[in-house]
């Protein structure tokens, strides 16, 4: 094949939150009103910490993902989820900004369907043909009623390809698409929670029906024989699913891969592009894919791995972001940080720092890209940029250039461990911390224990939810460091 | 450097108002309670006042904008009130406007009062504010205890102190500070501690505990200030003279530049050794004989006993540890209890400080009066956070020392 026509998924990247909520703390809450939930009470789930959303997992997926891949190809950006925080403001261009990413870079939300992921994928395999460079990113923090059997098997996780001209990690075979308003499940416009049907009439009618017909057709338009998919990517993590669809289509139930029910959880929409990605890290070239998506219908993709997968440089992935785990045994805490239980904050909780949209939007590259300034004359780093430069030794008006420091590591110069102000999750770390390379700030630490904070320990930044303005419904982003162990 | 203010002006009176939860008073009425005292010192009518300095730092929730707050509550003359809000050096920076009043001539005799009502917020701790549009977008919003706390981590690395070396140091600013504050009957806080309440009181910002953290109080304190010629007109004998007063502030390097490594405080380095060539001073360990420094919170003072060229660097934790700066050591700190006990009554704090400084060195202290009067004494009044602050000191002493 011509390597100039070549086309397909260039890379792959995950976000997985470091909390990890322990499912038996849940079921033992709930279990004196439904003791029935103590079966599901085994493993963990992914819980994001109170400043993540949907939007700061989307933008660590896609860091994962881009690595050192010139931002300047990314055409555009697609995030696929059904909970997302804003119904009204593009989801998918603060994503962009957290990146740096060129102005001119088109970005779109995908949302109504837990297939939103697939769907998403499917259109970007096909712009690819055309040249376009998406990221396609698919980021999912999905609210489940307390009690509820949802909320012991969600998870919150994001994950991210690159799709667009070049050599591929792995070349689109085809795909098929189903699509009927099979409800298996639903939540309108207005509503807090999902509302379920029966979980037999699921199995039978839409899992074990749906999906292999999906299959058949899409082996059947490609012309592959069920026994030569290597891998099959069920983004359901129910017991023996994906297992039951195999024997039904004829795929070799080897093929399965874990649906990370157990370590992860469920993360809806962003399911199947986390379970591609964590194959993907683990696939041989010629092997072949087959994803599912499913959801008012069903979307199956068929992908072959390249030599080129060899050759890409490590990342995370799933598996990376999975070690980096701390155990949540505190089912309130969880209650609290998804804002399911009015815990009395005190009064300091009660400051309103009310979002001026002009000042945010000149300095969207500073607040959303952690984009600092260089002075082009002496080369002094700085964050943020400014008119007059900070280089005491040289005053020079206007001669800074953007710097951007996001993806630049940085160390701890001076800490603390603050009980009194204000946080959703006390005691508050924070302190000055200064980037390899130039430029300092004072910055939150996040996802840190006390014992990961010393002076002169490294850090990387992470972009995280600064303040939410309850009272407009307001989320304010900027970027925060945690430690490297 | 210019030739600057040293024996230009004298002070004519001062007074201070009872610091503490005054739930009695609103600011207008500390503000009465304070210039009640200091008018009276002066001798004088309040129509002989030529201009006024307001200072307030939290003035959102207490007095409110502009100078016309303390024009009403003293009824002045319609003279020309300038409001100043510079942190927590508001104090010594209005007492500045004042002094620098009367000595460009363009005022015989000027006032300078600062007053802070924080007990009205609900809460213990400063009130939680803005602090502008970038910052709330860059910065992080910490407690005045957390932004403190972090001299600690880079003093025990810069200098090699371990731990419980540095906390038991910080501990006994504390102790000393509340041993003086028994005997002042206006401070805020007036019980003995001891090292181990220090140590053992809860955890306001690592490693700050309960002790290490200064009183939020209620509190006025203000100064009459006058040319020597005119004080001595008045039937003034044995004038305390002001012999320096300079500030210091932030540009951006410690908090965005390279070089600072949190351990310390650049601008009081710079101001003290602005404040000792206008004084006259060439060698502070010796020709000081007291001080009130900034303790917002025990390692703040402890660090600044360093920056103001009193201990050597790396040195101070150890000259508080033998008690250098107890009220019977060479110099001693705090004798009026501190910000610590005396209490933090924001824009007072700068007046307070000098307010004690001129009744020790008047013999006028009471059961606090240090036995050999001081020709020497300086303020050190400190706003913002280490990697951003204002710092403010002043030097009085007796005229002709």
């Amino acid at each position: 094949m011509n390597k100039q026509m070549d086309k397909g998924i260039l890379a792959f990247g995950a976000y997985v939150p470091r909390l990890r909520l322990q499912r038996a703390s849940v079921a033992r809450a709930h279990a004196w009103f439904n003791p029935g939930l103590m079966g599901l009470g085994k493993g963990e789930r992914a819980m994001a910490n109170w400043d993540e959303d949907p939007i700061t997992m989307a933008v660590e997926a896609a860091r994962d993902c881009l690595g050192d891949f010139n931002r300047d190809q990314v055409t555009s950006i697609g995030l696929s989820s059904t909970s997302l925080p804003n119904s009204d403001r593009l989801n998918s261009g603060i994503v962009k900004e957290a990146l740096n990413l060129s102005d001119a870079t088109g970005a779109f939300d995908i949302c109504g369907s837990l297939r939103a992921g697939t769907s998403a994928l499917i259109q970007a395999l096909a712009a690819a043909a055309g040249g376009q460079t998406n990221l396609c990113i698919a980021s999912e923090k999905r609210r489940a009623q307390p009690g509820s059997e949802a909320e012991l098997s969600n998870g919150d996780a994001a994950a991210a390809v690159l799709v667009g001209p070049g050599e591929p990690i792995a070349r689109c075979l085809g795909s098929a698409s189903i699509s009927m308003d099979f409800v298996d499940h639903f939540r309108a416009a207005e509503k807090e929670f999902d509302y379920h049907w029966e979980s037999r009439w699921i199995r039978d009618q839409g899992f074990n029906k749906i999906i292999p017909d999906a299959i058949r057709k899409a082996l059947h338009d490609v012309g592959m024989p069920a026994g030569n998919i290597d891998h099959l990517l069920v983004p359901l993590t129910g017991k023996g699913i994906a297992e039951g669809i195999a024997k039904k289509t004829g795929i070799k139930v080897e093929a399965v891969r874990d649906p990370l029910g157990s370590s992860l959880g469920y993360a809806g929409a962003a399911h199947p592009l986390l379970m591609l990605a964590d194959t993907l890290k683990k696939a041989k070239p010629g092997e072949r894919i087959l994803l599912v998506g499913f959801g008012q219908g069903c979307d199956v993709i068929l992908l072959e791995v390249t030599q080129a997968n060899e050759k890409l440089p490590p990342r995370l992935g799933v598996g990376g972001w999975l070690a980096r785990r701390k155990p949540e045994e505190n089912y309130i805490k969880y209650l609290a940080f998804n804002e399911l239980i009015d815990i009395d904050r005190g009064m300091r909780a009660e400051a309103d720092f009310k979002q001026p949209m002009t000042a945010l939007f000149r300095n969207r590259k500073a607040v959303l890209g952690l984009v600092g300034g260089r002075c082009t004359k002496t080369g002094t780093v700085q964050f943020p940029k400014t008119d007059i430069g900070v280089n005491p030794n040289d005053r020079s008006v206007g001669s800074q250039e953007d710097y951007p420091l996001a993806d630049r590591s940085a160390r701890i110069m001076t800490y603390t461990a603050d009980n009194l102000t204000y946080t959703p999750d006390p005691p508050a770390h924070y302190g000055m911390i200064e980037f390899d390379g130039g430029g300092r700030m004072m910055a939150e630490f996040v996802d840190a224990d006390a014992e990961d904070i010393e002076v002169g320990k490294p850090v990387r930044m992470m972009f995280r939810i600064k303040n939410i303005d309850e009272r407009r419904g307001f989320k304010k982003y900027f970027w925060k460091a945690t430690p490297i162990k | 450097m210019p030739k600057g203010i040293r024996d230009k002006v004298a002070i004519l009176g001062m007074g201070c108002a009872k610091f503490g939860e005054r739930w009695d008073a609103d600011a207008d009425s500390l503000m009465v309670e304070a210039y009640e005292e200091a008018i009276t010192d002066a001798g004088i009518d309040t129509s002989q006042i030529d201009a006024a300095f307001l200072s307030v730092a939290f003035d959102a929730i207490n007095v409110g904008p502009s100078g016309i707050p303390l024009a009403m509550a003293l009824r002045l003359n319609n003279v020309g009130v300038t409001k100043v809000e510079n942190y927590c050096a508001s104090g010594t920076d209005g007492l500045k406007g004042a002094v620098y009043a009367v000595a460009s001539g363009a005022a015989d005799i000027a006032l300078a009062l600062g007053v802070e009502k924080l007990k009205d917020t609900g809460y213990g701790g400063l009130p939680v504010r803005t602090r502008g549009t970038t910052f709330d977008m860059l910065g992080v919003v910490g407690s005045a205890p957390g932004n403190f706390a972090q001299l600690a981590s880079a003093y025990r690395t810069r200098h090699g102190v371990s731990r419980d070396d540095l906390k038991r140091a910080m501990a006994h600013v504390s102790v000393k500070s509340h041993a003086n504050g028994t005997k002042n009957p206006r401070a805020h806080l007036r019980n003995e501690i001891t090292i181990d309440t220090v140590l053992n009181a809860p955890m306001i910002a690592e490693p700050l505990g309960l002790f290490d953290c200064c009183g939020v109080s209620d509190g006025a304190a203000c100064a009459i200030v006058t040319t020597p010629e005119i004080a001595r007109s008045l039937g003034k004998r044995d004038l305390v003279t002001v012999k320096a007063i300079q500030m210091a502030t932030s540009n951006g390097w410690e908090l965005q530049g390279s070089g600072w490594d949190g351990s310390y405080f650049h601008t009081t380095r710079i101001a003290a050794a602005k404040a000792y060539e206008e004084a006259g001073i060439t060698n502070p360990r010796e020709q000081i004989n007291l001080m009130e420094v900034h303790d917002c919170f025990s390692i703040t003072e402890l660090v600044t006993m360093e920056d103001l060229h009193i201990s050597k660097e790396g040195e101070g934790w150890k000259d508080v540890r033998n008690g250098f700066f107890d009220a019977t050591g060479k110099i001693p700190c705090q004798i009026d209890g501190g910000l610590k006990c005396f209490g933090h009554p924001i824009g007072a704090s700068g007046l307070r400080m000098v307010y004690e400084n001129y009744l020790q060195l008047l013999g006028r202290a009471g059961e606090r009066q240090v036995k050999t009067p001081p020709t020497f004494a300086l303020s050190h009044n400190l706003g913002g956070m280490p990697n951003q602050n204002v710092c403010a000191i002043a030097i009085i002493g007796m005229e002709g020392a």
